[in-house]
């Protein structure tokens, strides 16, 4: 090279830009910027510079500017132009390049930018690079943003690396593997030979990252689970070494060996021990000592108890593992730290279902929990609450839900109010106390009362005859207090239109009464009617009571209702116009109509209170029902086992807290499980209830319901009303000589049950069975009971039987009807269930009936 | 899973942000600045852990910077409370007596130290000494 050569490549280097300034210096001038204003300026024109800086193409400080190109990026400027320079720092041989360049490329790219690919074979001659921070920092890039094509071509790579003795990359590889399994799920099978000796390595971080190679191939494939469960005894070992092993300065971490570790290998436990009774057993010990042997006053501690609380849970442990589990989260309640007592009350609300009975002797601290300050905690345990309510605590339960709701904010008030609805509904004591709480609830949840609420109160209302007077007072005091409060207004104003008169009557049997004149139940009308927080639908309720008073009270009231109703044809809502010119033609042209259409309206039929409405069901069959009780637990697995198919889990859910809409299945177990315990026991040919644990009897219809959808086993209807349905009304149409000849379906020590035919007149697919049981022995049958069960394809209707005693020697019989509908015309046979008590001792059998003539459907 | 790492001052200056999910350049600081809006507005005393979309956030206020952390329903959400203890422990570790200017100069350190602790979203390792090792090999090559 001549003199002059050297002289201008001097000259060219001086007159260049100066060196660019530093990551430091930057960030200084960033936070001495005054204003957003400022602070933009400087970063548009450092961002410009460094882009004349990557032109140039300037190998020596490119580091430098790509990490200040990165710093601004976290900052929140667009700084895409920096991933080429990532990958080209990527490539060079210098070590503090490759870091930052791998950084960039980790932050600036993921897989959906398709400069990554440019990476792969960078990435690959880095993989084999002799330092093993290199080899590292490749793992690391390609772990975090690989793409399926990116995993294909590396995985042999990867795997190779996964065999070196070098942990640094070893437990890098590992987690390299996760990822490409979850890419591409096919590489899987490259990867399971070598998780083995992988996991019975010394280093704690191999480990580590073993459990989680392991935990993600057993979520992604349940073949992968059922190899991987004979490491079960190797995790075990893992797990003991840890609590045996003494103090290890490396992985303590306040006075507990690696916890991290620990925490990862009880979930993988969890995985695997899921479903599988002999994983679980061998689990058993090790989940004891655990749960024992950690001590709770750190935080770390607290992780590792609850990570052995919802693998407990979880597996198929034995039952003092659960009260164990259920204990140490009683414990976590009491506890000060916030956080504790969140978990557990969020690990209790899953085990609530599986496991009542212990959670309910914490139930004072749950209750507690709700007048805790922190939201989360609220939440959780409002929702806690209502699954635990049953029918022994409803009343301090409810109670304390109303202190909870006066206060509670609004999200959570129509939360808590449409629950505390559903819970009333299926567990209150009284219908008094149930009229009380209802009234409460409206008063204090305001206008955040679900709108369903109000018709199913009404038609409460409509059933209990004998506490109307009490309930028009009540209701007419809490209207005069506060008038703003629309659901209260609505159901209100409709009890005071239709038993208006017995509020000016005033009397009451229980309550002192209070003395009421027309005129004050017309000016609360007309206050209403008047007011601006009433809502339309309110003022449409007020005008329909008017009318309705009119009825009811003396003819000089008339005058002033008329006055009351008819300026509303005026009016501009066309509802309330509508409805008061059709009201004031009644009274003016229709007079002697109007009494006959205004009486009282008799008690409406109950309908499903639950929020999904279930399409299969139609509303005949939604009458509220009292199903006939097995007295234990195992009599309800038996009639579970003759419907035929054994491989089901009864499910779970039978609480009612459940507030989010459910699926159809779900709606319809919670409808046939929900039984109204409140309705007056009535009718006389019921089957009573023999005091069986509550949560037998919504297993029993879960059971029938998750075989055959379309059955309803309607027993007793409680409520004279509903007597007054097609079905029954069908019963009576069917007298006429059989056509098809009766069948003796059991006879067996002394009980004969008869089977006689009879059409449906009506429905050519549809049977009258009626059932008859005799008793040729010397002692009675009492507490006879008899249950059937048919295929899929047919549906079938179990009426009430006349009664439960079978009287001996003949003298009488119980009789009994049963529907069958055949819609597929298909062979019917039918399962049955009996059960009764003679002597003293109780007899139960069942079998199947097969002999049901052929021409029964033609 | 882990799916994101956050260090955030109490104005809402995000010092490291670190994704271990896919989202969107521009979505990122709106992340961040909800993220900080809900626990500013929670008082001392409360739970570290809150639900936010669909996954869990666990965060710790340490001086004047807040240490989020956001999991999947998988994870522990105590162990993830001792992940940013140790977190806090290593990065102090390694630059002694460290304050939150230190973290904002070192900020690539600081990500190193993040990369060699959590791996696309899972813990690789969790002793102090064999984390800071490359970081310090490096130091001392320069």
């Amino acid at each position: 090279m001549s003199v002059l050569q050297a002289l201008e490549e001097k000259v060219s280097k001086l007159s260049k830009m100066p060196a660019p300034i530093r990551l430091k210096d930057l960030i200084r001038n960033i936070r001495a910027a005054r204003t957003a204003a400022d602070e933009r300026s400087v970063v548009q024109k450092e961002l410009a510079q460094i882009r004349d800086l990557f032109r140039d193409e300037d190998s020596v400080y490119r580091c430098r500017n790509v990490a200040k190109v990165l710093y601004i990026h976290m900052l929140g400027y667009a700084a895409h132009f920096g991933q080429l320079e990532c990958l080209k720092l990527i490539a060079s041989p210098r070590f503090t390049d490759k870091r930052i360049g791998y950084l960039g490329a980790t932050l600036l790219l993921d897989e959906r930018h398709d400069v990554h690919l440019l990476m792969t074979n960078s990435m690959k001659n880095d993989m084999n690079h002799n330092t093993q921070y290199v080899v590292g920092l490749s793992l690391s890039c390609l772990g975090s943003i690989c793409s399926p094509e990116m995993s294909r071509d590396l995985a042999g790579e990867v795997e190779k690396l996964l065999k070196t003795s070098n942990a640094y990359i070893k437990k890098k590889a590992a987690l390299c593997a996760v990822r490409i399994t979850r890419k591409v799920p096919e590489l899987m099978e490259m990867f399971i030979p070598s998780v083995r000796s992988l996991l019975n390595d010394k280093n704690h971080g191999v480990q580590l990252t073993a459990v989680c190679l392991v935990h993600e191939m057993c979520e992604r494939s349940p073949d992968t689970l059922l190899h991987f469960r004979k490491l079960v005894p190797n995790l075990v070992r893992i797990l003991k070494n840890l609590i045996m092993s003494g103090y290890s300065p490396e992985h303590d971490v306040s006075g507990v060996s690696d916890p991290f570790l620990q925490v990862k290998v009880l979930q993988l436990l969890r995985v695997l021990g899921r479903k599988d009774p002999d994983a679980s057993e061998a689990m058993n010990d090790i989940l004891a000592q655990v749960a024992t042997n950690t001590e709770t006053s750190k935080n770390v501690g607290n992780a590792i108890l609850y990570e052995t609380v919802l693998t407990i849970m979880d597996i198929n442990s034995e039952s003092g593992l659960r009260v164990l589990a259920v204990n140490i989260l009683g414990r976590f309640l009491l506890n000060n730290d916030k956080n504790i007592r969140y978990v557990a009350l969020n690990t209790l609300l899953k085990t609530v279902q599986a496991d009542m009975n212990a959670v309910q002797r914490h139930r004072s601290t749950i209750l507690d929990c709700l007048k805790d300050s922190d939201i989360s905690i609220k939440k959780r345990s409002v929702e806690l609450c209502f699954a635990l309510i049953n029918a022994s605590n409803v009343r301090t339960m409810v109670k304390e839900l109303i202190f909870f709701l006066d206060k509670a904010d609004p999200e959570f008030k129509s939360y808590t109010s449409s629950n505390i609805f559903t819970a009333c509904d299926r567990y209150s004591p009284n219908k008094r106390w149930h009229i009380d709480t209802m009234m409460r609830v409206l008063t204090a949840a305001g206008n955040y009362v679900p709108d369903d609420s109000v018709s199913s109160l009404i038609q409460m209302i409509s059933e209990t005859g004998s506490l109307q007077a009490y309930i028009v007072q009540q209701l007419y005091k809490a209207l005069k207090d506060d008038i703003s409060q629309q659901p209260l207004a609505q159901v209100s104003l409709w009890c005071i239109g239709e038993f208006g008169d017995m509020l000016v009557a005033g009397v009451v049997d229980e309550e002192e009464p209070i003395q009421v004149s027309e005129d004050d139940i017309l000016d609360l009308g007309e206050s209403l009617m008047n007011a601006t927080s009433s809502s339309q639908v309110t003022k449409e309720y007020a005008l329909l009571a008017m009318v309705k008073l009119s009825a009811r009270f003396s003819p000089q009231s008339l005058e002033r209702i008329k006055k009351i109703v008819i300026p509303y044809s005026q009016s501009m809502d066309m509802e309330l116009q509508q409805r008061s010119v059709e009201f004031g033609a009644l009274i003016n042209t229709y007079n002697h109509m109007r009494a006959g259409l205004l009486e009282r309206m008799p008690p409406m039929e109950k309908k499903d209170t639950d929020k999904v409405n279930n399409g299969e069901l139609t509303d005949e069959q939604l009458e509220s029902r009292e199903i006939s009780i097995p007295s234990t637990q195992n009599e309800s697995k038996g009639l579970l086992d003759i419907l035929g198919d054994g491989d089901f889990t009864a499910p779970v859910n039978n609480q009612p807290n459940k507030s989010e809409p459910m699926s159809s299945g779900g709606e319809l177990l919670d409808l046939l499980g929900g039984l109204d315990l409140s309705a007056p026991p009535t009718v006389a040919p019921t089957i009573q209830p023999m005091g069986a644990p509550l949560n037998s009897v919504p297993n029993l219809m879960d059971g029938l319901d998750a075989l055959q959808p379309m059955t309803t086993t309607t027993t007793a209807t409680m409520n004279l009303m509903n007597q007054n349905t097609d079905l029954l009304g069908g019963l009576t149409n069917n007298i006429g000589a059989p056509s098809i000849p009766p069948i003796m379906a059991v006879d067996k020590d002394g009980l004969k049950v008869e089977f006689n035919f009879e059409k449906e007149g009506s429905a050519p697919h549809v049977v009258n069975i009626t059932l008859k049981a005799t008793n040729s022995t010397t002692n009675p049958f009492s507490s006879f009971i008899f249950q059937a069960a048919v295929p899929k394809t047919f549906q079938l209707q179990l009426m009430s039987p006349s009664g439960d005693l079978v009287p001996p020697n003949n003298s009488g019989a119980i009789t009994q009807l049963i529907k069958v509908a055949n819609p597929q015309n298909a062979n019917l046979r039918m399962r049955y269930k009996f059960s009764y008590s003679t002597g003293g001792s109780t007899v139960s059998d069942q079998g199947e009936v097969n002999t049901f003539p052929a021409n029964m459907f033609t | 899973m882990i799916k994101f790492v956050l260090i955030l001052t109490k104005q809402g200056q995000t010092r490291l942000s670190h994704y271990y999910m896919p989202i969107e350049l521009t979505e990122r600081p709106t992340l961040e600045a909800d993220v900080i809006r809900r626990i500013l507005a929670r008082a001392p005393g409360q739970c570290s852990f809150l639900d936010y979309e669909d996954y869990k956030i666990v965060y710790r206020r340490y001086l004047a910077l807040y240490f989020i952390i956001g999991i999947d329903d998988d994870e522990n959400e105590v162990a993830t409370l001792e992940l940013i203890h140790l977190i806090v422990e290593t990065i102090d570790k390694y630059i002694p007596k460290v304050t939150d200017l230190d973290l904002m100069y070192n900020v690539e350190k600081m990500h190193m130290i993040l990369d060699e602790m959590i791996m696309n979203g899972r813990v690789v390792e969790t002793c102090k000494n064999k984390i800071l090792a490359p970081i310090q090999l490096m130091d001392s090559q320069r």
